[in-house]
């Protein structure tokens, strides 16, 4: 069963089309690594997949959900409620990790399980030790954010995430704001969540955790999918001129 | 005895009868600024609201409001509130809450300002990471904005507190009695101007009363960024 499927998504900041007809189908357990250079219009597909922007045209369904379709050239959105539930279904983990500054790390995972979805106070933070103890962040959990280091920061976000116990994980560039001796820890709780058959979709610029982690690679350039497939497939033999530029740009640096 | 008159140029008598009228003075200051405060502060966090409201006209409005407030004297405006109703109704209005209704128009003006760049002050991420939660726009504003914005709104806010303790003083010019009004009647009476320094350390007081509250507050917060 595929728990996202967006098709003929199209978006436009006044003058400027950032995304052209984007479709892209991703199935129950699949992990989805999108690529491309900056500008290409990663976040704002994922923004949109994620109601954080509202797409101009096409259709997305979500767990099953129908979020928008098209109607006489006009995008149409689902009821509240619906919005509420696909939001649900659906986490999103953020480059700058977005911790509620105010909180210690056991509120930031407890407090929307709290007030969004009532569970009882007791019951969400047991859950929220079990994530906390998954994350490696066990001895943290009376922290504040500030006071934890950037990869700890994410591993809360990913926590807080998780606390909603979503079926889609979707990640914008987690590594990017990290200095690159902690990017490892994060790619390590996303390979994990991987072996645990987690949908995720993420956007990244990791090449190597993409072809180790992913099922599938999407290479996106100029506001559509120039090509996708097996990360063997789009690493070893990319078919496209524009794909292979973009990697060896990578290889050199 | 003749140690403070030296000292002072006011005979021991007159400068023990002036203290105690002093602190009924340091009430009246006292009076203006608890009331100010009461009403200023919630009228500012509306200004604040409305400001950052989308409704061009309300916000327009507000704005007006602002700059027409923060751009007059207070002095000018204690003039307004005190006799303008005469002059347009032919009503004379109470002079304490003439002077109340003038402080109030003015600091909510100023507090309205500090709240509204405290609130927008807040990375849009915050939103977000609420929405994305399931947070309704209300949780997310009282929940995950309100908290931050109070935070970095209380040095500000203090040093306006501060401002306030000093500026009753300007309800002179409609004659409403405080403390400075008390200085200058007994400076006039002795011709000595130590009631002026007498005056003088009792707005200190209290300001640094306003002060040292406002640190505390603030230190009360220090356990995040
Ligand atoms: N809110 C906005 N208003 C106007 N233009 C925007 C907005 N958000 C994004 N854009 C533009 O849309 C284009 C695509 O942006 P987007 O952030 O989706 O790219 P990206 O692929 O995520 O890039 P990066 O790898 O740098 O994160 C860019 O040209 C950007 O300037
Ligand atoms: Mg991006």
């Amino acid at each position: 069963m595929n728990l996202i499927e967006a098709n003929h998504i199209e978006k436009s900041f006044g003058e400027l089309q950032v995304l052209r007809d984007i479709s892209m189908h991703v199935a129950e357990g699949e992990v989805v690594a999108i690529i491309g250079p900056s500008g290409s219009g990663k976040s704002t597909f994922l923004r949109c997949l994620t109601q954080l922007e509202t797409a101009d045209r096409g259709e997305i369904t979500i767990c099953g959900k129908q979020m928008m379709h098209t109607e006489d050239n006009h995008a149409v959105f689902a009821d509240p409620k619906t919005l509420h539930e696909i939001t649900l279904c659906a986490g999103l983990v953020f480059q700058n990790f977005n911790l509620f500054p105010h909180r210690s790390v056991l509120q930031n995972v407890t407090d929307a399980p709290i007030r969004v979805l009532g569970v009882s106070k007791s019951e969400a933070q047991q859950t929220a030790r079990t994530l906390l103890e998954k994350m490696n962040l066990s001895d943290r959990a009376d922290y504040y954010p500030c006071q934890l280091s950037g990869g700890q920061q994410q591993r809360v976000a990913i926590a807080r995430a998780l606390a909603l116990n979503p079926r889609v994980l979707f990640f914008d560039e987690p590594t990017s704001a990290l200095d690159p001796e902690l990017t490892g820890e994060i790619l390590r709780v996303i390979r994990q969540l991987a072996d645990e058959h987690m949908t995720m979709v993420v956007v990244t610029h990791e090449m190597a955790f993409a072809r180790d982690v992913a099922d599938r690679v999407i290479f996106m350039d100029g506001g559509v999918i120039v090509e996708q497939g097996r990360p063997e497939e789009i690493f070893g033999d990319a078919q496209n001129e524009r794909t292979r530029a973009f990697l060896s740009s990578f290889a050199q640096n | 005895m003749e140690f403070i008159e030296n000292i002072t140029g006011m005979d021991a008598t007159a400068f023990t009868a002036m203290i105690p009228n002093m602190l009924v003075g340091c009430w009246q200051v006292i009076q203006i600024f608890l009331l100010t405060v009461l009403f200023a502060v919630p009228l500012g966090f509306l200004v604040a609201l409305g400001r950052t409201s989308r409704f061009k006209i309300l916000s327009g409005i507000i704005r007006i409001y602002q700059l027409i407030v923060r751009g007059t004297p207070l002095m000018l405006q204690l003039m307004f509130c005190m006799y303008a109703p005469s002059f347009l109704f032919g009503l004379t209005p109470h002079r304490f809450a003439a002077c109340i209704i003038a402080f109030v128009i003015n600091y909510a003006a100023y507090f309205g300002e500090i709240f509204r760049s405290g609130i927008q002050s807040i990375p849009q991420g915050q939103y977000e990471a609420g929405k994305v939660l399931g947070y309704t726009k209300t949780q997310v504003f009282f929940h995950i904005i309100l908290p931050q914005v109070v935070k970095r709104v209380i040095p500000p806010t203090g040093s306006e507190f501060m401002v306030l303790v000093k500026d009753t003083a300007l309800a002179q010019i409609i004659a409403q009695p405080q403390l400075f009004d008390i200085a200058i009647k007994t400076a006039a009476k002795n011709v000595s101007i130590t009631p002026y320094i007498a005056a003088g350390v009792f707005y200190l007081i209290m300001s640094a009363v306003v002060e040292f509250a406002f640190k505390k507050l603030e230190s009360k917060l220090d356990y995040y960024r």
